[in-house]
C-alpha cells in the first residue's frame, strides 16, 4: 500500500481532463473567440477585423450557439398530433389509456355512410399533466389518427394549461413522431426537421379511392 | 512599541508617510513628505497603518477565495468530463459572486432545539484562526504583517482553534449528524496536529529559526528537496487539517448530509464555507513558505508573484486529489495518522537530526548531499511503512489473499483456483 | 459504579443522500459502530400489483417500467415472458433477439448506475459517477432510437417488441461495443486498485453463501459469495442457450467482490451483445396476429429472469379475462435487502453506507 492505485486514479482523471467535457449544454453553449469564428466560418483574424464588437464579446465569453442533442425520430413526447380527417371518434385511445386521461365526447354526424362512419368530435381533451407517454393510445388507434409528438419544452405555469383541447389539436402543425408508425419511418421522415405531414400520408393503409368506397358501401347496403 | 514592523516594506511605506518617526528606515520620509501627523502621534500612525494593512490583506484573501472556488469548480468539472460553471459571467467567473449574494439573502434559520449562543458563535470562531494565520505568512520579500519569531508555532497553535468552532457547531446544532461530524473532526484534527508539528521539526533544524521569514531565507535549496519526507507528511496532514478530500469525514455528505454544518443556513453557512476555502489557500501558502522557498526566484518576477505562482500547483494538486480519490473512513484516517504518518515524521526527525549534526552549517554542496540521502530515506521508509500496512490498507481484517488482488473466476472453476 | 449510557438512534433517511431513494434506516450507534439497524420501507409504495389487476395485459407493461426505473427493459422482459407463457404466445425470433439486446444493454446501464452511486457512497466527489453516467447516456440514446423513450421504455410486447429496431441503431451499437471495454478498463484503473477503496471495501459486509441462499438472495450479490447461480445459464429463457458467456464468481462475499462481479458482468454482457448482433435474423419483430387485448386461458405462470439485480419474475394468475386476476412481483431488490441488518451490525457508519450501496437496490422496486 504505497499509493500506486491512487496514482492510477490521478492519471485517469487527468486523461479525462485533457479529453475535455462531453456535456451537451442545452439549450445553448458558450463559445470563445475561436469557437465563434468557426461558427461563422471565418478565421479568427477575419472575425476580429470584420466584426470587432462581436469578437470582443466572444473573447469575453458571452457568445452562445444553440446546442441540442439529436433526438431519435421515435421520441415519444408532448403535443400529440391528431388528424381529424382520419379520426372516426371510436374512442379506442380513451378506452385503452392506462391512466384514463383522454376525454372524448362525440355526437352523430350528418356525413353520408358512403363517406365513412364518422362521428363529430365535440371534446377531445388530453391531460398531458398526467400523461406518462407510454404511447398506448397511439398503438391502439385503428385509423392512425393519433400520433405522439416530439416536443419536450412545453412547460406551463398552470396545470390547466397542460390539457390539450380539441381546438389546439385541430390548429396545431402536425409533425408526428414515428413511434409505432413504421409507414412513416419507411419514408425517411424525421419529425425534428419541422416538416409537417398531411393526413393522407400518415396512414398504415392505402387511402381508398371513391370507386372503392362506393363499391364497399353502396353495393353492400 | 517595537520597531520590527518597519522591516515590512508595505508597512514602512504607509507608516513613514503618516508619522514623523526618527527611525533610520524612515529617514527619507514617505512620498507625501515628512509625515502628515504631528510628532507624538506615532501610535496613531501605527494603528491606522495596521488597520489598513489588515483590511487589505484580509480582503485580498477573501477575494482569492472567490477565485479559488471558481477555479476549483471549473477544474472539478474538467476532471469529471463536464464543463463546470460557465453561465454567469465570462467563463462562469461571476458564479461565486452570485453564490455569495444568494447566500447572504437566504433565510437564517436557527433550529428550535439549538443552543443559540454556541450555535451563533461557531461560524465566527471558525473565521478567527483562518484570518489570524494570515499575519505571519511572508507573501514576498518584506511583505508580511508580522515577522513573529515563533511564526511556525503560532500557525500550529492557531489552526487548532478551528477544532473549537467545529465542536461548537456540532454541539450547538443539537443534531446527531452534526454531532457525528464534530466528533469525527475533533478526533481527526487532534491526531493530525502531531505529524504536522513533527514534520516541521526537520525544517526547523535546517533553518535554525521558528520565524517564517528566516525559514524562507534559509532555503537556498527548497526544503521540498531537502526534506521530501517532511513535505509528504506535512502535505497530507495539512489536507487533513483543512478537512478536504480524502479526509473530509467531518462533512461526509454521503454519510452525514453536511456534517457539522448540517443545520446552518444563510451567511452562517457562508462563513463556514469561506473559512474552509481560506484555510485551503492559507495551507497552500504555508506549504509554499516552508517547503517551496516562499517568494524566492529569479528576479524578473516580483517575489509576491513568485509566491502566488508557487501556490497554484499546490492548490491544483489539492483539487486534483479531491476529484480522483474517495473518502477514507474515520478509523482508517486515525490509524493512518498514528501508525503511518507519525512514524514517517519520526524517521524524518531522526535523519534530519543526524544530518544537521554531521553538517551543522551546510554549504550548497552539502545541501545537495542531504537531498540525495533524504530521497533515499523517503523511498525506503514509505515502502517499509506501506509494506507494514499490508496490501489492503489500514485496518481491514481478513488478509487471507496476500498481496494479489482478488479477481472473479469463471463459473465451473473450483474456488481458490484462480483468485 | 457503572456509567449509564444509551445508544444514539439516528434515522438514516428517508431523506438522505445515500439511501438510493426514500428508504429509512433506524440505526442505533455506539460511537461510530452500528449496534442495531431497522429497515423501514414503503415510502414509495404505489400499489403497482393492485393497479395491474385493473388493466389489460399490455397496459401493465407501462407499470413494470416504473418498478425498477433504472432497469425498465428487464422488467418489461420478465413481465412479457410471463404473459407469453400464460397465453401460450410464441415470440418471433427477431423479437426475442431484440429483447435480449435491450435487456443486456439495460444490464450494463444498471450496473453502471450501481457502480457510480457506490463510488458516490464512498465519497468520491462524483468523478466515477460522472464517468459511468457518460457511458449510460450512450445506452439511453440507443433506447431512444429503439423505442422513443430513455427510461420508461415499454418496449416489449407479447410476441416480440412493438417495433423493429431502426437501422440507425446498429452502427451505434457497434461503436458502443468497440468503445465500452476500454471504458470499463478505465473504471477499473480508477477504482479497482485504489488503496482507499480496497481498504474500505475488502472484508467488509461479509455474508455467508448459506445465509444468502436461505434468504433467497440472488444476482451479483449471490455470485460474489461463490454460488454459481445465474438464471440465464441454469434455466435459460429467450435465446440465452444460444449464446456463450461466463458467470464471474467470487468467493470473498464482501463489498469489493460485489463491486468486482458487477464490473465483470458488464464485460460478459458486451460478449452477449456481440453474439446477439451476429445471430440476429431478419423477420417481423412481433407477431401481427397477437391482438392488443389478450385473453389468456385460466391458469397461472411464473417465469424468472436474471435481472441486473437478481432473480426477477412476475407471477400472473388469469381468470380468463382481459386483465390479470393477480400479479405478484418477485423483486430482487427487496429480497436482497433482507439481510442488511445482519450485514451492517458491528460496522462503522461509513462502512454501513457502503454495504448498503453494494447491495444495489432500487426503491421503486422495493416498494413497488
Amino acid at each position: 500500500m504505497i499509493g500506486l492505485g491512487l496514482l492510477n486514479g490521478l492519471i485517469v482523471t487527468m486523461k479525462a481532463a485533457i479529453r475535455g467535457p462531453v456535456t451537451v449544454q442545452y439549450p445553448d453553449r458558450r463559445v470563445g473567440l475561436l469557437g465563434a469564428a468557426r461558427e461563422l466560418g471565418m478565421s479568427p483574424f477575419q472575425f476580429l477585423v470584420k466584426r470587432p464588437k462581436d469578437a470582443v464579446k466572444a473573447a469575453a465569453g458571452f457568445a452562445t450557439v444553440e446546442d441540442k442533442i439529436a433526438q431519435g425520430p421515435r421520441f415519444r413526447g408532448q403535443d400529440f398530433n391528431w388528424y381529424e380527417d382520419r379520426c372516426t371518434g371510436c374512442a379506442s385511445c380513451a378506452k385503452f389509456c392506462p391512466l384514463g386521461i383522454i376525454e372524448i365526447v362525440t355526437s352523430p354526424s350528418d356525413t353520408l355512410k358512403s363517406q365513412g362512419e364518422v362521428y363529430n368530435i365535440d371534446v377531445f381533451d388530453i391531460d398531458i399533466g398526467r400523461c406518462m407517454f407510454c404511447g398506448i393510445c397511439v398503438e391502439v388507434c385503428p385509423y392512425d389518427a393519433l400520433h405522439m409528438g416530439s416536443g419536450f419544452e412545453l412547460g406551463t405555469y398552470e396545470r390547466k394549461d397542460l390539457v390539450i383541447s380539441v381546438d389546439a389539436l385541430r390548429t396545431k402543425k402536425n409533425t408526428p413522431s414515428t413511434w409505432f408508425r413504421p409507414q412513416l419511418e419507411e419514408t425517411a421522415y424525421n419529425p425534428h426537421s419541422g416538416e409537417s405531414r398531411p393526413w393522407t400520408e400518415v396512414g398504415r393503409h392505402e387511402q381508398p379511392t371513391d370507386e372503392e368506397l362506393n363499391e364497399r358501401w353502396v353495393d353492400e347496403r | 512599541m517595537g520597531t520590527n514592523f518597519l522591516d515590512n516594506s508595505f508597512f514602512r511605506n504607509i507608516y513613514c508617510n503618516l508619522s514623523k518617526s526618527d527611525d533610520i528606515r524612515c529617514s527619507g520620509g514617505g512620498w507625501l513628505g515628512d509625515g502628515i501627523l504631528p510628532a507624538g502621534f506615532e501610535w496613531l500612525a501605527f494603528l491606522i497603518t495596521a488597520v489598513v494593512m489588515a483590511m487589505v490583506l484580509i480582503n485580498l484573501v477573501l477575494g482569492s477565495v472567490l477565485i479559488f472556488i471558481w477555479a476549483e469548480r471549473r477544474l472539478l468539472g474538467r476532471f469529471q468530463s463536464r464543463s463546470g460553471p460557465n453561465r454567469w459571467g465570462p467563463y462562469g467567473t461571476l458564479t461565486p459572486v452570485a453564490d455569495a449574494i444568494k447566500t447572504m439573502f437566504k433565510e437564517d434559520i436557527v433550529p428550535t432545539a439549538a443552543d443559540r449562543w454556541v450555535f451563533n458563535a461557531a461560524p465566527i470562531v471558525m473565521m478567527v484562526p483562518a484570518t489570524m494565520v494570515l499575519a505571519v505568512i511572508p507573501w514576498g520579500t518584506g511583505t508580511f504583517l508580522a515577522d513573529l519569531n515563533i511564526g511556525i508555532l503560532f500557525i500550529i497553535a492557531i489552526t487548532s482553534l478551528s477544532t473549537f468552532a467545529i465542536v461548537m457547531a456540532g454541539w450547538g446544532s443539537q443534531n446527531r449528524y452534526a454531532m457525528f461530524g464534530a466528533m469525527r473532526a475533533v478526533a481527526m484534527l487532534i491526531s493530525y496536529e502531531i505529524p504536522m508539528a513533527l514534520s516541521l521539526l526537520g525544517v526547523l533544524m535546517l533553518a535554525g529559526s521558528l520565524s517564517l521569514v528566516s525559514v524562507v531565507n534559509a532555503q537556498d535549496v527548497p526544503f521540498i528537496l531537502v526534506q521530501p519526507l517532511g513535505f509528504l507528511v506535512f502535505f497530507i496532514a495539512s489536507i487533513a487539517e483543512i478537512n478536504r478530500a480524502p479526509f473530509d469525514v467531518a462533512e461526509a455528505e454521503s454519510e452525514l448530509g453536511a456534517g457539522y454544518h448540517s443545520d446552518y443556513s444563510g451567511m452562517k453557512f457562508g462563513l463556514f464555507l469561506n473559512a474552509e476555502f481560506m484555510a485551503t489557500i492559507l495551507s497552500a501558502a504555508v506549504i509554499v513558505a516552508v517547503f517551496l522557498s516562499g517568494g524566492r526566484g529569479w528576479s524578473f518576477i516580483p517575489s509576491q508573484g513568485w509566491f502566488i505562482i508557487k501556490m497554484i500547483p499546490v492548490l491544483f494538486f489539492i483539487v486534483w486529489t479531491r476529484a480522483a480519490w474517495p473518502r477514507m473512513r474515520i478509523d482508517q484516517i486515525l490509524t493512518f495518522a498514528w501508525k503511518g504518518l507519525i512514524i514517517l515524521a519520526f524517521i524524518n526527525v531522526a535523519v534530519s537530526a543526524i544530518l544537521s549534526f554531521v553538517w551543522p552549517d551546510p554549504t550548497m554542496r552539502e545541501l545537495w548531499f542531504m537531498v540525495a540521502i533524504n530521497f533515499g530515506v523517503l523511498i525506503v521508509s514509505v515502502m517499509a511503512v506501506g509494506a507494514w500496512f499490508g496490501p489492503q490498507g489500514a485496518s481491514a481484517p481478513n488478509m487471507s489473499h496476500g498481496d494479489a488482488l482478488p479477481r472473479p473466476r469463471p463459473a465451473g472453476q473450483p474456488s481458490g483456483g484462480d483468485s | 459504579m457503572t456509567l449509564k449510557s444509551e445508544p444514539v438512534i439516528v434515522n438514516v433517511g428517508p431523506q438522505h443522500p445515500s439511501t438510493h431513494g426514500v428508504m429509512r434506516l433506524r440505526v442505533a450507534f455506539d460511537g461510530e459502530l452500528v449496534t442495531d439497524a431497522e429497515m423501514i420501507i414503503g415510502y414509495l409504495h404505489r400499489g403497482s400489483e393492485k393497479l395491474a389487476e385493473e388493466r389489460t395485459f399490455t397496459q401493465v407493461v407501462t407499470l413494470t417500467d416504473r418498478m425498477d426505473y433504472v432497469a425498465a427493459m428487464t422488467n418489461n422482459q420478465a413481465y412479457i415472458l410471463a404473459v407469453e407463457k400464460l397465453a401460450g404466445i410464441e415470440p418471433t425470433p427477431r423479437g426475442v433477439w431484440l429483447r435480449m439486446i435491450s435487456a443486456e444493454l439495460q444490464r450494463i446501464a444498471s450496473h453502471l448506475i450501481a457502480i457510480g452511486f457506490l463510488m458516490q457512497d464512498l465519497g468520491a466527489m462524483g468523478t466515477p459517477l460522472m464517468y459511468t453516467m457518460r457511458e449510460r447516456e450512450d445506452i439511453m440514446d440507443m433506447f431512444e432510437l429503439m423505442c422513443g423513450a430513455r427510461i420508461t421504455n415499454s418496449y416489449h410486447r407479447p410476441s416480440g417488441v412493438f417495433q423493429d429496431a431502426p437501422p440507425e441503431l446498429w452502427p451505434r451499437l457497434e461503436a458502443f461495443l468497440v468503445e465500452m471495454p476500454g471504458r470499463i478498463d478505465e473504471y477499473e484503473q480508477l477504482i479497482s486498485g485504489n488503496e482507499i477503496i480496497l481498504s474500505r471495501m475488502r472484508g467488509i459486509g461479509i455474508i455467508s453463501p448459506e445465509d444468502m441462499i436461505n434468504a433467497s438472495i440472488t444476482g451479483p450479490m449471490l455470485r460474489a459469495g461463490g454460488v454459481d447461480w445465474d438464471i440465464r445459464h441454469q434455466q435459460p429463457y429467450e435465446y440465452y442457450d444460444r449464446v456463450e458467456f461466463d458467470r464471474p464468481i467470487m468467493d470473498e462475499s464482501d463489498n469489493y467482490a460485489r463491486y468486482l462481479v458487477r464490473v465483470y458482468e458488464m464485460r460478459e454482457s458486451l460478449k452477449i451483445l456481440r453474439q446477439c448482433i451476429d445471430q440476429i435474423e431478419p423477420g417481423p419483430a412481433r407477431d401481427p396476429e397477437v391482438p392488443f387485448v389478450i385473453r389468456p386461458p385460466k391458469g397461472d405462470a411464473y417465469v424468472p429472469i436474471e435481472g441486473p439485480k437478481g432473480e426477477l419474475g412476475f407471477y400472473l394468475v388469469s381468470d380468463g379475462g382481459i386483465s390479470p386476476y393477480r400479479c405478484k412481483v418477485r423483486p430482487p431488490s427487496l429480497l436482497n435487502l433482507t439481510l442488511l441488518r445482519e450485514m451492517v451490525i458491528g460496522l462503522p457508519m461509513a462502512a454501513m453506507i457502503v454495504t448498503f450501496g453494494t447491495v444495489d437496490i432500487n426503491m421503486g422496486e422495493v416498494d413497488r
